[in-house]
């Protein structure tokens, strides 16, 4: 039976929306802002810099992104919603002390046993 | 023979639960979640109606209710200890699935005011723990993808795409609902809580080939789920309980494992031929007995009316 997943996808391939998760995830995950160019190499897959550029220009008209002046471009980092930011933290501790009892939501992934993160280690080839 | 066509639905599900475990196992993720969440389905509706047949038939006996119905009371079968029996089970029944209810609503809801209002297809917390799940809209939203700072801080460029590839595999194949259901039925049957755990196992198993086949890249997947489960192990939450060293490999490793290996097609073994012929029939016998028993109070309510005439 075919499965409903597209294959192997070309990063052209991707929807709009799988590239814009995708650049904002980036931005978030740096410590400062980010210049298309590295950008581009943070997603290390190949993406053209006009596909990074239109991506950028959607989040901003969204007001997903902020960006600042940066030599002869831009550079981007993600926004931050002030007040709700702050609340957002303090309601996520919250979300952490049921987290044994949650049965709808589908982590990415699970508790360790000690067992479990040697042996993940061993097979991540770390040390 | 009413009695044994009520009670096969309660004691086939000792037998089809743990048939179905073992066929889940040799079989691809995902056919081996949809069998998993076919047959918690199939063993709670029978036992679900098997309690209610059995409970219905004695209210049938009280004289208000046969006076309404114009039934002659003597023409029901009297067995007032089983029938007192599946009522009181039958209540207990339906209170913790309306706890189970409450539970998940306030589950999604606690999780929802985290979120915020939004609906953006990402939805990043600012928090150094690493934590990252899907978060299901309503029937016709599409749901968001939840990450923490700092789990997107653990991984490089392809891994997030594996990770976020993961969360938009659970929200396009509703997960969600899978394991709703397997909880009501672990509620209508004890012996259908055995389906919950390896339920979530395959359909996180699912999402990754999912996420591998989008991507392109199983090692990075691979490399994702390790990575991301290290990194939430560093900062456990203070109020996690601690896990005492299991004796058996736990699920992460296990789905690592199962991506670094090559995608194959599980084969075909006798054993594999065997349970899925007895899981069948276990099913079949199921279903049968319990639309046998409700033919039956339907043909018994029909003599009592034709009694009273």
């Amino acid at each position: 039976m075919p499965e409903p997943v597209p294959g192997p996808a070309s990063p052209q391939r991707r929807s709009a929306g799988e590239l814009e998760s995708q650049v904002l995830a980036a931005l978030w995950a740096a410590a400062g802002p980010l210049t298309p160019q590295e950008i581009q190499h943070a997603l290390g897959d190949g993406l053209a810099r006009t596909t990074v550029a239109t991506i950028l220009a959607r989040l901003h008209d969204k007001g997903q992104v902020q960006r600042h002046k940066a030599g002869r471009g831009f550079a981007y980092t993600p926004t931050v919603e002030d007040a709700a930011g702050l609340t957002a933290r303090r309601m996520h501790h919250e979300l952490g002390r049921n987290q044994d009892r949650s049965t709808v939501l589908a982590r990415f992934v699970s508790d360790l046993s000690s067992d479990d993160e040697r042996l993940l280690r061993s097979l991540l080839g770390e040390a | 023979m009413p009695t044994l066509s009520l009670l096969l639905p309660l004691l086939l599900p000792l037998l089809a639960a743990p048939l179905a475990r073992r066929l889940a196992e040799q079989l691809a993720p995902r056919a081996a979640a949809l069998l998993l969440a076919g047959t918690a389905a199939t063993l709670a509706a029978a036992a679900g109606t098997a309690l209610a047949l059995t409970a219905g038939t004695a209210l049938l006996r009280l004289p208000p209710v046969a006076a309404l119905g114009h039934l002659s009371p003597h023409w029901l079968p009297d067995s007032p200890y089983t029938a007192t029996a599946a009522a009181l089970a039958l209540t207990a029944t339906a209170a913790l699935a309306v706890r189970t209810a409450r539970r998940q609503l306030a589950d999604l809801r606690r999780a929802r005011a985290v979120v915020g209002p939004g609906t953006a297809a990402l939805a990043v917390l600012d928090d150094e723990r690493a934590d990252a799940f899907a978060l299901p809209g309503l029937p016709w939203q599409r749901g968001q993808v939840v990450v923490t700072t700092g789990m997107l801080r653990a991984l490089d460029g392809p891994e997030r795409a594996a990770l976020l590839a993961h969360e938009r595999a659970h929200l396009a194949g509703r997960h969600h609902l899978f394991l709703a259901l397997a909880e009501y039925a672990a509620v209508l049957h004890p012996a259908l809580r055995q389906l919950r755990t390896p339920l979530g196992y395959h359909l996180e198993r699912w999402a990754d080939e999912s996420a591998a086949r989008a991507t392109g890249d199983r090692a990075a997947t691979a490399r994702a789920v390790g990575r991301a489960a290290l990194a939430a192990a560093k900062a456990p939450r203070p109020d996690r309980p601690l896990l005492a060293p299991a004796a058996h490999t736990g699920p992460v490793p296990r789905r690592v494992a199962a991506l670094l290996t090559p995608a194959t097609r599980p084969r075909a073994s006798a054993t594999r031929t065997a349970a899925a012929l007895a899981l069948t029939a276990c099913l079949a016998l199921t279903a049968a007995t319990t639309l046998d028993a409700t033919t039956d109070l339907h043909r018994t309510v029909e003599s009592a009316q034709a009694a009273t005439r």
